[in-house]
């Protein structure tokens, strides 16, 4: 008893050390605020007829899955000191490449079908991945500007697919992806925790993370010690511009529709900001993953309760913005610094000479 | 007009004390020290880093604080100019006892430090440069022109008026940029000047230039603390010395009443033989070149850095290369191992030709460079030691395959005691550790990779001699190894005692290669230099 005890505090411990920790706080507290609106907000009901789970967290965690696909990808990428703007373009680009081929496919409902609109969608955003990865990597333009081009090359890109409209098809392969249920489980989140921990097994358990890390502190003195950072990057970029296909896929399938306007729209802001909350900085380095799928977790939670609490939508933004705030506040070392120091005086801290 | 009198209006009325000292300096005799800080005690996490320390500053005199790394020179010097806050011990300023709550402070009390150059703008002008933070404000804001009136009479003041104040600072080579940051540090006219090792960068010819500043802000009657490792300096310099060790005091002289050697063995103790030992241990490993060398550079050069280079290097041998800095002796290093590409010449190994074409081919081939500017192109500052060292053998082979725990923990824990690192120090980051610290990591690194070739680029740099003392031991070390070593430093006296071959570079060229022996000494080189000189 003691023992388990013992191995919880352990446990809260070393969460409490994490970067993310105020992103998980940040969680908690906008659940609580909600509960104490509606006490029932956290139940989960079974529907009896098809065995589905229902419920605000489900919904949650389903409309989060886009986000961590490319938040996990924009951390990434965030580490190697660089940014990736196009994540939500390539998202409008990926599903309408999937509406377009299903609507023109002979047999939209077969399953060879939409296994053929999602190997070309993801082809498609991997290749806009790739371009941003050799722009950044060989041509060395500056990540910003290179992926600022496909953002705004890739919103004109997938207009040109579908021929400014908003394209919908039928297929129940690719909407069994959005609304599918694997023992009563969204497989949305199924296909979104699998590849946010196989991405994470395969950064942490080779060399990947240790070399992506070492480029985005300082990519000379990298080069001098033997890695080749060119290869990175390229990766880096494919694996978030395939990502963003894969969020793209989840986001049309939903409705079967391309929104080529609105869909992913501003959403690599929310990627952005889901990393920074995630405790990786913009300056690059130090990354984690975990943080990045918390803070994509954080910005759906937010998303949800200013719509449980009927915030009017104009002032939605700036809610949103508060919370946010907030958050970064706490985890800034300089505001926590400051709050220890009304406390009492602190030991100095000094590089040993 | 001088400084002093353009200023002593302001002081006058700040301290209220009697007139400053003359600017003759004789004032030294009559007045109490400027300075005098006693029982002076600071802790950081790692420990004491002083303890019961003091030290007394006269006016009109070059105090130089020695010791070695870690001895806690900085310590001291951050307590006098109020960056840190002593736990324990008094600071008495002009007969006034004082604690300083920031640098901002003590500069009010007249104690200023000059930073090394690399605090300077660069986007600026020298003008701005000098009198940032002191700009002389008119009515409509910043009156520019007076301002650049009082940078010009501090440079004058200084005998640097050739520094014309409106020309940006990046024009100015490193030296000037010394000079101008002291002219930065003159315009609050302190009573006593910090310099930290205001000559780390500086060739022979800079340094005297600044000696001559130095001179004369001495005969104004500044307190000038001076801090370095180039001995000849001090005693060029100094008037008076305190000798710090592990954060003591354990000597204070006169210049010019101490012997050198007895300077160094106050120092350090133990180390002076360590080096005797080394030089006799390579005396004896000498290399011959004989049979067939494995590796050759042919023709190799880099368009505007080096003209074309041959070079043989035999396994378990030394190859020191000296010039000057801008010879063309960090280039030829880099080249040797890849760490940058040729622009023509080709490189043998095993009698294989190869066209060395960026530092990670050269890792294939386990050739490593450790370059002289380690935080910007050697290691990652905040990653931990494991992983640094990890890093080049990792990057070897390829991010598949990581280098197992159990490995990393049997490397690691050798590598740490063959450069006798503390064990625990694996998991620190590497921008936590001390500068000779920082270079025995990157030695780690290289060496985990068992390389065949290792280019090392003033590995002693700025470094407590018994930190030197290491490093050399452990050159002599890898050479007896069978590897093969081409050590560059600006210490000829390294160079001569490690090396059995010398190739000697001057203004991008080799002008000669000598086997090393009884005969040469230090002086051979640099007349070999300097005859150069002679026939162009």
């Amino acid at each position: 008893m003691t023992q388990t005890y013992s191995r919880l505090r352990a446990g809260l411990g070393a969460l409490a050390h994490k970067p993310y920790i105020w992103g998980v706080l940040g969680i908690v507290a906008l659940l609580i605020v909600n509960v104490t609106r509606d006490p029932g907000y956290l139940q989960i009901s079974v529907n009896p007829a098809n065995g589905y789970l229902a419920g605000n967290l489900l919904d949650i965690l389903r409309e989060s899955a886009p986000i961590v696909m490319i938040s996990v990808g924009m951390c990434l990428v965030v580490a190697t000191s660089g940014i990736d703007l196009s994540v939500g373009s390539v998202m409008a680009v990926s599903g309408a490449v999937a509406m377009e081929f299903l609507q023109a496919a002979s047999a939209p409902q077969s399953t060879m079908s939409a296994a053929m609109a999602l190997l070309l969608a993801l082809t498609v955003s991997s290749l806009l991945g790739l371009v941003n990865g050799v722009l950044v990597a060989y041509v060395r333009l500056q990540p910003f500007i290179t992926t600022l081009i496909t953002m705004l090359a890739g919103r004109g890109l997938a207009k040109v697919i579908t021929g400014g409209q908003n394209t919908s098809a039928s297929s129940d392969g690719l909407a069994w992806i959005a609304n599918g249920r694997v023992l009563g489980f969204p497989v949305v989140v199924i296909i979104a925790i699998a590849l946010a921990l196989l991405i994470g097994y395969l950064v942490r358990r080779s060399a990947l993370g240790m070399m992506i890390e070492a480029i985005g502190i300082n990519e000379t003195a990298s080069r001098m010690a033997g890695i080749k950072p060119h290869g990175l990057l390229i990766t880096v970029y494919l694996l978030s511009g395939l990502l963003a296909g894969v969020a793209g896929v989840f986001s049309t399938a939903t409705v079967m529709t391309v929104d080529v306007s609105n869909t992913g729209y501003l959403l690599e802001l929310d990627a952005i900001l889901a990393v920074v909350i995630g405790g990786t900085a913009l300056s690059g380095g130090k990354f984690s993953l975990g943080g990045a799928v918390v803070g994509a977790l954080l910005i759906t939670t937010l998303d949800k309760t200013v719509v449980f609490l009927g915030v009017p939508s104009a002032a939605t933004p700036a809610f949103k913005a508060v919370v946010i705030i907030v958050i970064c506040l706490a985890q800034s070392s300089r505001v926590r610094a400051l709050f220890r120091d009304r406390r009492g005086p602190v030991r100095m801290k000094e590089r040993v000479a | 007009m001088s400084l002093r009198e353009i200023w002593s209006g302001r002081r006058g009325k700040r301290t209220g004390a009697a007139s400053p000292t003359s600017r003759s300096g004789t004032g030294r005799a009559g007045s109490g020290p400027v300075v005098q800080m006693t029982g002076i005690c600071m802790d950081f996490p790692g420990g004491r880093a002083l303890d019961e320390v003091s030290l007394t500053l006269h006016a009109g005199e070059v105090h130089a604080l020695m010791g070695g790394n870690g001895a806690g020179k900085s310590t001291l010097i951050k307590v006098l100019t109020g960056v840190h806050a002593a736990a324990d011990g008094q600071i008495v300023v002009d007969g006034r006892s004082r604690t300083f709550s920031g640098p901002a402070d003590a500069e009010s009390a007249g104690v200023t430090a000059a930073y090394q150059e690399t605090f300077l703008c660069t986007n600026l002008s020298i003008g701005e440069n000098v009198m940032l933070g002191h700009e002389i404000r008119g009515l409509l804001g910043i009156d520019w022109v007076r301002t650049r009136q009082r940078a010009g009479s501090v440079l004058a003041e200084l005998g640097i008026d050739d520094l014309d104040p409106r020309l940006p600072l990046s024009g100015l080579s490193p030296a000037s940029q010394q000079l101008v940051s002291i002219a930065r540090a003159m315009v609050s006219a302190p009573r006593v000047l910090v310099l930290d090792e205001p000559t780390s960068s500086l060739e022979a010819g800079e340094t005297a230039r600044l000696f001559q500043v130095l001179d004369r802000l001495r005969s104004q009657g500044v307190a000038i603390v001076f801090v370095s490792h180039f001995l000849e300096q001090v005693y060029t310099i100094s008037d008076r010395m305190t000798v710090l060790r592990d954060g003591r005091v354990v000597g204070e002289f006169l210049t010019r009443q101490v012997e050198r050697a007895e300077l160094i063995s106050t120092m350090m103790g133990s180390s002076l033989q360590a080096l005797q030992e080394i030089g006799s241990q390579r005396r004896d490993h000498r290399v011959e070149p004989s049979d067939q060398p494995w590796y050759r550079a042919i023709a190799v050069a880099q368009q505007g850095a080096l003209e074309e280079v041959d070079l043989e290097i035999y396994g378990g041998e030394v190859v020191g290369l000296a010039g000057l800095r801008g010879s063309g002796r960090s280039t030829l290093g880099r080249l040797l191992s890849g760490a940058s590409r040729s622009d023509s010449g080709t490189v043998e190994i095993g009698g294989q030709a190869i066209r060395l074409h960026s530092p990670a081919h050269g890792l294939a081939h386990r050739l490593a460079f450790a370059g002289e500017r380690r935080r910007h192109a050697g290691l990652i500052e905040e990653l931990t030691v494991r992983q640094n060292v990890l890093l080049a053998l990792q990057a070897m082979r390829g991010w598949r395959t990581p280098v197992a725990r159990g490995e990393v923990d049997a490397l690691l824990g050798h590598l740490l005691e063959r450069l006798d690192l503390d064990a625990g120090a694996a998991d620190a980051t590497v921008g936590e550790l001390s500068g000779g610290n920082q270079q025995k990591v990157l030695l780690a690194r290289w060496l985990a990779i068992r390389p065949r070739l290792l280019v090392l680029d003033e590995p002693t740099r700025s470094m407590d001699v018994a930190a030197k003392v290491h490093v050399q031991a452990q050159v002599a070390a890898l050479a007896r190894e069978g590897v093969s070593v081409v050590f560059i430093s600006s210490e000829l006296d390294e160079v001569v005692r490690l090396s059995d071959r010398i190739v000697v570079l001057k203004d991008r060229e080799v002008i000669g290669e000598i086997s090393n022996g009884p005969g040469l000494s230090v002086d051979t080189i640099v007349e070999m230099i300097a005859a150069d000189r002679d026939e162009f």
